[in-house]
C-alpha cells in the first residue's frame, strides 16, 4: 500500500505525516498525528463525531482522503481553546451540562463554532438544523442547544463591549 | 488506491486514460461509504476539486455556469443564485448535514445515479445542463440524460462533469423542491419533487415542469401533470388533477425507506404542493420557504 | 424546567446536593483529552477485525485459518478452538451460551455472529485477513420474529431446549425458554366487575440503544496468563468475570481499566469483544486493540427485544380499574435473555388493580443476542398497557390522568410484582403534569395531544468506594462505577455536602479492577442511589476519625466535639476550631493518613414514575408528525446535579421519540439486517425535537440517606405510549404497532378515510 507524504497546518503549526493513499484523515489525525479528540461513530459521514474544521469549514473527518488536506488547515477540537483559555463555546458546554458521555462533544464543539463564525445570532430552530449533521444519544439536544444559544450571546455581548472599549 | 489531485482538465483526463481502474470524485460522500460497505476499490482516485474550472459558480448575462465539483454550500450560501433558483438552492441544501454540505456537489449527486437525488429533480425542471470533459474535447448533454439506472450513467469511461449550465428563469417563473423524508434532516428522500412554474399575467400557467425523485429508477418528468396546467390558472381542481398524475406516473419500489403505495400517494401529495409553492414564487407571494 | 418539592418544611436544605457543579470529567471532554475505548495506543500493538457469519442460521462445516494466516503482518487468528469448550466442560447453560455468543461453535445463530478474529499490524491487513478465512456454511432455515420461532414446527435454535417455567415441564424442546407469571384476584370476577373491557394486540420491533461510540477494547496480555484490558464498559468488574469465564480463566488475572464511555444505556453491560482481544493478544504475545464499525455494532450487539402482546382491561364507569390480563413474548434473540421478566413486573405496576394475570415468554430467534436498554422491557409492555389506558379513559369520557389517578399505586399498595410499595410519587407525577401549564394550556389548532405514565423500580447492589484525604485537606473519592450520564458530578457533590467544603475541593476518579473493590455494573440507575451510599458511609466513617483527631488534639471526649461546615467544632466554643486542612496537615501525629473504604449490598431503592405530556401535529396527507411540545415529569427522589437529573429524563424522552417513530431493525427475508447504519436506523436529530420541559418531583426515597431515587431509566417508559395516544387524539387512528412510521399511519389515514 503506497504511502503519501502530506504537509498541513493543524491546530495553527505546520505538520506533516505519512498516510495510506486511500486512507480517511480521520485515521490519519488519529493514528499519523496522535489526535484523539477526533471520534469516529459511524465512518459514513452519518454522526458527526469525527467533524473537524478545514479552512474554515465544518466536515466529516471520515469522508475526507488523507492526502485532500495537502496545503490546507485543519482545526480539531485539541485547538479550539486559545492556550490557558477556553473558547466560549467550551466554557458554555460545562457550565450548562451540555454533555453527558462526551464523545459527540468534539463534534458539536466545532459545528457549532463553525455556525457561529458564520451567523453569531441565530434562533433556535436555525441551531437546531446546523447541528443536526451531529448526533447525540444522551442529551435529546436540550442542553446542547441552549448552550450554544448562551455562547453566542456571550461572543456578541463581548464582541459589543470589546468594540466599546 | 493511489490518489491524484489534477488542476487542469486535460491533466485529469489524462490520468483517467492511463488506467481503467479509476475513479474520479468530489466530495467522496458517497464513494468512502460504499468503499466501506465493500464495493471495490478502484487502483487511482482523481480528486477533481483542485481544478478552478470545476469548483467555480459564476454568474452570466443569461445563465449560470456551475463546477460539478462545487460545494452546495457554496450555492446555498450565494445570494444571487439562491433568488433566482431558491428550488435549486433548497433541493441542494438538503444533500446532508452542513458537513456534507461542504463536500458535496451537483456533479457528485447525478453521477452517483440514485433515482433520490435531491438536486436532480431540481436541475431537470431548470433545464439544467451537462459540459461532459471526453477524451476528444467536451460534449454537452441536459441533466436528465445523465442517470440511466441506480447507479449507473451514459458518462463513458474517462469522462467527467465539468460543469452545469443553467439558464436563467423567465419573468414570472418561479421553481421549488420539496421531499417527504422521515427526519428532518440525514435522510435519504422517500419522494422527491420538483417544479418550474411560469405564469402569465391573469395567473394562468404557461410553462410547467414537474420531475419525480425515488419513485422510479430515474428521476421521471411527470409530462401529463404538466400538461394539465398548461392554460389553466393554478387551482385546486388543476392541483387535483398534478397530483392524480404524478402519482400515476410513478414506477416505485418497496424497500426499507418506502412502499410502493406510499411513495404513490405521496409522490402526488409533494407534486401538488411543490407546484402551489413555485406558483407562488412565480407570482411573487410565496410567504414561505420550501426546505424548513 | 421547574423543581417540584413535595416536602417543602420537612426536608434538610442542603448547599452542595442539588447545587449544579460544573462535573469533574466535563474539561476533559470539551478539549478531547478524554481517553475512550479506542484511544488507547499501546508500543507495538496490533489491530484486531472480526470474521461474521453472513448467514442468519447454519451449520459451520469448515474454517479455513491458513491462508490468512500467511498473510504477512498477521499475527494471530483465532476461531472457538482457541477458547475453552465450556460445554464439554460441564459449565452453566449461560455460561455456554455467553461463550457461544462470543465465537460461535458448531452453529451460527444471526447475522453478525462471529466465526473468528484476527490481529495483524495494520486494520486493513486485519480485514483483508479476515476476508481470507475460508468458512464453509451449511445454510439452516431461520426464525425472525416470536410468531415465526413459536410456530409449529419452526426450527429450533438450541435442540435442546426446554421451556421453564411451565407446569408440568414440556416434553419437546422449542424455541420458548422460559415462561414467567404474575398473578393476582379472580380474573373472571374482574372482568365481570367491568363496564368496559378492551381487548388489544400490539407489536414492537427490536430497537438499539444507539451510542454514538462504538464497542472498543484494548487489551495486553503477558506470557503468563494475566492480562489487562482497557474497555469502554458500563461495569469493568462484571466485564472480568464474564470475560474470565469466557477465556477460562481465573478473573483476577484480568486487570480491567474503564475508559471513558462514549454512551451505552445498558448495551455495553456485556462483553462481545474483549475475550476475543485477550486470546488474540495473549496468541500473538502483543498488546490488540478491537475496535467495531457501526454496521457491527446494529448487526452484532445487542438491540433491545422485539415484541408480541395481547392486553385485555376492564374498567367500570366510574374509572375503577376492576382487571388485567397481558400476555407477551419477547424475541431474546440467538440465545436466552430477553427483559421479558422485568417487563412482567412493570406491566401494570403504576396501578392499584385487584384482578390480574401477567404471562411472559422469552423466546430464541435468529437475530443477535439481546442486551439491556435503558428500563428493559418496560417501555415495550408499557407502550400496550398506556395506550390501552387511553383508549378505556376515552371509552368512559373520563380525563387519562384522572383515570390514572383514581388507580395509581401509593404508599402501602401491594405492587404488582410482589413487595409493597413504602413511599413513591407516582400520584405527584401525575399532579404535576394536570397542573403544569402545558397541560392548562388549550391544544393548538390541529395538534392531538397525548399522555403516558411509566414505571422503573429501579436496583441498589454492590459498590465500594475509598476516600482519602489529601495532606491539603482536599479530598479525594475513588469508586468504582463507570460514569456514563455525570455519576461523578454527584459523588462530589455527596462529598462535599457530607465535609461542608466546596465542591472544587473534591476529585472523583473511578479506579480498576486491581485498585479499588467489587462494584456491580452501571446499570438500573442503581449508581447515585448504591455508590452514592457507599461514597456518604466513607464521608460519614471520616468525619467521626476526624472528630476523634480534634479530640485528641483538644485532650477531650469525641462526643464534645461535632463536624460543622467543613470544621470540627468543641460544644464549649473554648477551642478554636479544626479545618480539615488543619487536621490533614497534622494526620501523622493523630493517627497516620486519613483514608476509609466502604463496601456493601446496598438495599433501599425507591421505584420511579414519570408521567409525560406530548402536543404533535400529524400531517395527514403524509403521514409525518412533528412534536411541537414535550413536558415530563418524573420522581427523581432527590434531584443531587438537577442539570444531569433533567439531562437523564430528556435523554430518555429522545430516545423514546425516536422509538415511536423511525426506530426499528428491518430484515430482509434472508434473515440479514437491511438497516445497519445511522443513515437508514433513524435515531432523532435536533432539527427533529422541540426543547423537552423536565419537572423534577421530589419525594424523597426513605431508602436513601439524601432520598435519591435512580433517575436513568424511567424516561424512555411512556413517549411510544403518549405518542399513540396523541396521533389518536390528533385523528381519531389508533396505531398498535412500533413504530409508528409515517407509511403506517399514512395507511391507516386512509383506511379511516376510507370508512
Amino acid at each position: 500500500m503506497s504511502r503519501t507524504h502530506i504537509n498541513c497546518t493543524i491546530n495553527g503549526d505546520e505538520t506533516d505525516f505519512l498516510s495510506e493513499s486511500g486512507g480517511s484523515l480521520l485515521n490519519a489525525l488519529r493514528d499519523d498525528v496522535g489526535l484523539m479528540g477526533v471520534k469516529e461513530g459511524c465512518g459514513t459521514g452519518d454522526c458527526g463525531a469525527c467533524s473537524v474544521l478545514m479552512d474554515d469549514r465544518i466536515t466529516c473527518a471520515c469522508l475526507i482522503f488523507a492526502p485532500e488536506v495537502e496545503g490546507r488547515t485543519i482545526v480539531t477540537i485539541e485547538g479550539l481553546a486559545n492556550a490557558d483559555e477556553l473558547h466560549p463555546l467550551q466554557q458554555c458546554f460545562l457550565e450548562g451540562a451540555a454533555l453527558q458521555c462526551g464523545i459527540c462533544t468534539p463534534g458539536f464543539l466545532l459545528a457549532a463554532k463553525a455556525l457561529l463564525d458564520k451567523n453569531p445570532d441565530p434562533t433556535e430552530t436555525e441551531v437546531r438544523y446546523a447541528l443536526a449533521g451531529n448526533l447525540c444519544r444522551c442529551t435529546g439536544y436540550d442542553k446542547i442547544i441552549r448552550a450554544v444559544l448562551d455562547a453566542a450571546e456571550g461572543i456578541r455581548a463581548s464582541a459589543t463591549s470589546g468594540d466599546a472599549a | 488506491m493511489d490518489y491524484l489531485a489534477p488542476i487542469t482538465i486535460e491533466e485529469a483526463v489524462g490520468a483517467l486514460a492511463s488506467t481503467s481502474d479509476s475513479r474520479v470524485f468530489a466530495g467522496a460522500t458517497d464513494l468512502i461509504p460504499q468503499i466501506r460497505s465493500g464495493r471495490p476499490e478502484p487502483g487511482l482516485l482523481v480528486d477533481l476539486k483542485r481544478i478552478d474550472r470545476l469548483t467555480a459558480v459564476t454568474e452570466g448575462d443569461t445563465s449560470w455556469t456551475i463546477g460539478a465539483a462545487a460545494p452546495t454550500s457554496g450555492l446555498t450560501e450565494n445570494i444571487a443564485f439562491s433568488r433566482q433558483f431558491p428550488g435549486l438552492s433548497e433541493a441542494a441544501g438538503l444533500i446532508g448535514s452542513d458537513q456534507i454540505q461542504n463536500r458535496s456537489s451537483l456533479g457528485g449527486n447525478l453521477c452517483n445515479a440514485s433515482p433520490a437525488a435531491d438536486s436532480v429533480p431540481a436541475m431537470i425542471v431548470n433545464g439544467a445542463r451537462a459540459i461532459i470533459a471526453t477524451p476528444d474535447g467536451t460534449r454537452t448533454i441536459t441533466v436528465d440524460q445523465v442517470a440511466t439506472a441506480p447507479g449507473h450513467t451514459s458518462l463513458e469511461p474517462g469522462e467527467f462533469i465539468v460543469e452545469f449550465e443553467v439558464d436563467k428563469p423567465p419573468a414570472r417563473t418561479g421553481d421549488a423542491y420539496l421531499r417527504m423524508t422521515p427526519r428532518t434532516e440525514m435522510d435519504i428522500a422517500v419522494v422527491g419533487a420538483g417544479a418550474r412554474i411560469t405564469l402569465d399575467a391573469d395567473g394562468n400557467c404557461t410553462e410547467a415542469r414537474i420531475a419525480l425523485g425515488a419513485v422510479a429508477p430515474t428521476v421521471r418528468r411527470v409530462t401529463d401533470a404538466e400538461a394539465a396546467l398548461i392554460g389553466h390558472p393554478i387551482t385546486d381542481d388543476t392541483l387535483s388533477a398534478v397530483a392524480a398524475a404524478a402519482s400515476a406516473a410513478c414506477d416505485p419500489i418497496d424497500d426499507k425507506r418506502g412502499t410502493i403505495a406510499y411513495r404513490k400517494q405521496v409522490a402526488g401529495v409533494l407534486a401538488k404542493r411543490v407546484v402551489k409553492l413555485a406558483a407562488e414564487r412565480a407570482a411573487g407571494t410565496a410567504t414561505e420557504n420550501g426546505a424548513h | 424546567m421547574t423543581m417540584i418539592d413535595e416536602n417543602p418544611t420537612g426536608a434538610p436544605s442542603y448547599k452542595w446536593v442539588g447545587s449544579r457543579s460544573i462535573r469533574p470529567d466535563g474539561l476533559d471532554k470539551v478539549t478531547g483529552k478524554a481517553r475512550f475505548g479506542a484511544d488507547l495506543t499501546l508500543p507495538g500493538m496490533l489491530e484486531g477485525a472480526v470474521a461474521r457469519s453472513p448467514h442468519a442460521h447454519a451449520r459451520i462445516v469448515s474454517i479455513d485459518t491458513s491462508a490468512a494466516e500467511a498473510m504477512p503482518g498477521v499475527h494471530a487468528v483465532i476461531t472457538a478452538a482457541d477458547l475453552p469448550d465450556l460445554a464439554e466442560a460441564g459449565a452453566k447453560t449461560d455460561d455456554v451460551f455467553m461463550s457461544e455468543k462470543i465465537l460461535a461453535r458448531g452453529k451460527v445463530l444471526w447475522e453478525g455472529h462471529p466465526v473468528a478474529a484476527v490481529a495483524a499490524t495494520s486494520r486493513e491487513i486485519a480485514r483483508a485477513a479476515v476476508a481470507a478465512i475460508e468458512v464453509v456454511y451449511e445454510p439452516l432455515p431461520h426464525v425472525l420474529t416470536v410468531d415465526e420461532a413459536l410456530a409449529d414446527g419452526a426450527p429450533l435454535l438450541h435442540a435442546e431446549m426446554i421451556t421453564r417455567g411451565v407446569d408440568p415441564a414440556p416434553k419437546t424442546p422449542s424455541n420458548a425458554a422460559s415462561r414467567v407469571v404474575h398473578e393476582r384476584g379472580d380474573l373472571d370476577q374482574g372482568f365481570a366487575d367491568a363496564d368496559v373491557v378492551l381487548e388489544r394486540e400490539y407489536t414492537t420491533k427490536p430497537v438499539h440503544q444507539g451510542y454514538i461510540e462504538p464497542h472498543a477494547c484494548v487489551a495486553d496480555a503477558g506470557q503468563d496468563s494475566r492480562a489487562n484490558l482497557f474497555v469502554s464498559s458500563q461495569g469493568h468488574f462484571s466485564l472480568r468475570a464474564m470475560t474470565a469465564t469466557t477465556l477460562g480463566w481465573p478473573p483476577s488475572a484480568l486487570t480491567v481499566t474503564a475508559a471513558e464511555i462514549g454512551g451505552g444505556f445498558g448495551g455495553k453491560t456485556t462483553i462481545y469483544l474483549e475475550p476475543l482481544a485477550v486470546r488474540l493478544s495473549s496468541k500473538a504475545g502483543r498488546p490488540v486493540r478491537l475496535v467495531m464499525g457501526r454496521d457491527e455494532v446494529f448487526k452484532a450487539t445487542g438491540p433491545t427485544s422485539g415484541s408480541r402482546m395481547k392486553i385485555k382491561m376492564g374498567v367500570t364507569n366510574d374509572g375503577k380499574m376492576t382487571a388485567a390480563q397481558v400476555w407477551m413474548a419477547f424475541e431474546a434473540g440467538a440465545f436466552p435473555g430477553s427483559p421479558v421478566g422485568a417487563a412482567s413486573m412493570t406491566a401494570i405496576a403504576c396501578y392499584d388493580i385487584p384482578n390480574f394475570l401477567v404471562e411472559g415468554f422469552d423466546v430464541v430467534c435468529n437475530k443477535p443476542k439481546v442486551a439491556a436498554y435503558r428500563a428493559p422491557g418496560a417501555p415495550i409492555i408499557a407502550y400496550g398497557v398506556e395506550s390501552i389506558v387511553d383508549e378505556l379513559a376515552r371509552s368512559i369520557n373520563m380525563d387519562p390522568i384522572d383515570l390514572r389517578l383514581a388507580n395509581a399505586a401509593v404508599e402501602g399498595t401491594q405492587s404488582s410484582y410482589g413487595p409493597v410499595f413504602p413511599r413513591i410519587g407516582f400520584v405527584e407525577t401525575l399532579e404535576a403534569i394536570r397542573d403544569s401549564d402545558h397541560y392548562r394550556s388549550p391544544v393548538p389548532e390541529g395538534m392531538g395531544r397525548g399522555v403516558a405514565s411509566g414505571f422503573w423500580f429501579n436496583i441498589g447492589g454492590n459498590s465500594t468506594a475509598t476516600v482519602h484525604v489529601n495532606e491539603d485537606g482536599n479530598v479525594n473519592v475513588i469508586e468504582g462505577s463507570p460514569d456514563i450520564g455525570g455519576s461523578r458530578a454527584s459523588m462530589a457533590l455527596f462529598a462535599a455536602e457530607e465535609f461542608g467544603i466546596s465542591v472544587d475541593r473534591i476529585s472523583v476518579k473511578i479506579a480498576d479492577t486491581q485498585t479499588i473493590g467489587f462494584n456491580d455494573v452501571t446499570g438500573g440507575s442503581r449508581v447515585t442511589l448504591a455508590t452514592g451510599k457507599v461514597v456518604i458511609d466513607c464521608c460519614r466513617a471520616i468525619k467521626e476519625d476526624l472528630c476523634r483527631r480534634a479530640a485528641k488534639t483538644w485532650d477531650c471526649e469525641i462526643g464534645d466535639v461535632e463536624w460543622v461546615e467543613g470544621q470540627a467544632q468543641h460544644a464549649s466554643g473554648t477551642e478554636t476550631p479544626l479545618s480539615l486542612a488543619e487536621l490533614a496537615e497534622t494526620a501523622p501525629r493523630t493517627g497516620g493518613p486519613i483514608s476509609v473504604t466502604k463496601s456493601d449490598n446496598v438495599r433501599g431503592a425507591g421505584a420511579a414514575f414519570t408521567t409525560q405530556l406530548v402536543d404533535l401535529e400529524v400531517d395527514e396527507e403524509t403521514g409525518v408528525c412533528r412534536v411541537a411540545r414535550y413536558t415530563t415529569a418524573q420522581d427523581a427522589g432527590k434531584a443531587i446535579h438537577p442539570s444531569y437529573v433533567e439531562g437523564q429524563m430528556q435523554g430518555g424522552v429522545a430516545q423514546g421519540i425516536g422509538w415511536a417513530f423511525n426506530e426499528e431493525y428491518i430484515h430482509n427475508a434472508d434473515g440479514t439486517l437491511d438497516n445497519a447504519s445511522f443513515l437508514d436506523y433513524r435515531i432523532p436529530v435536533a432539527s427533529d425535537l422541540p426543547m423537552i420541559e423536565t419537572i423534577v418531583v421530589e419525594v424523597p426515597n426513605p431508602g436513601h440517606p439524601y432520598g435519591v431515587r435512580g433517575v436513568g431509566e424511567a424516561g424512555i417508559v411512556p413517549p411510544m405510549a403518549a405518542i399513540g395516544n396523541a396521533i389518536e387524539h390528533g385523528t381519531g387512528v389508533r396505531l398498535n404497532d412500533l413504530p409508528m412510521s409515517p407509511v403506517r399511519l399514512l395507511d391507516a389515514i386512509n383506511q379511516r378515510n376510507d370508512g
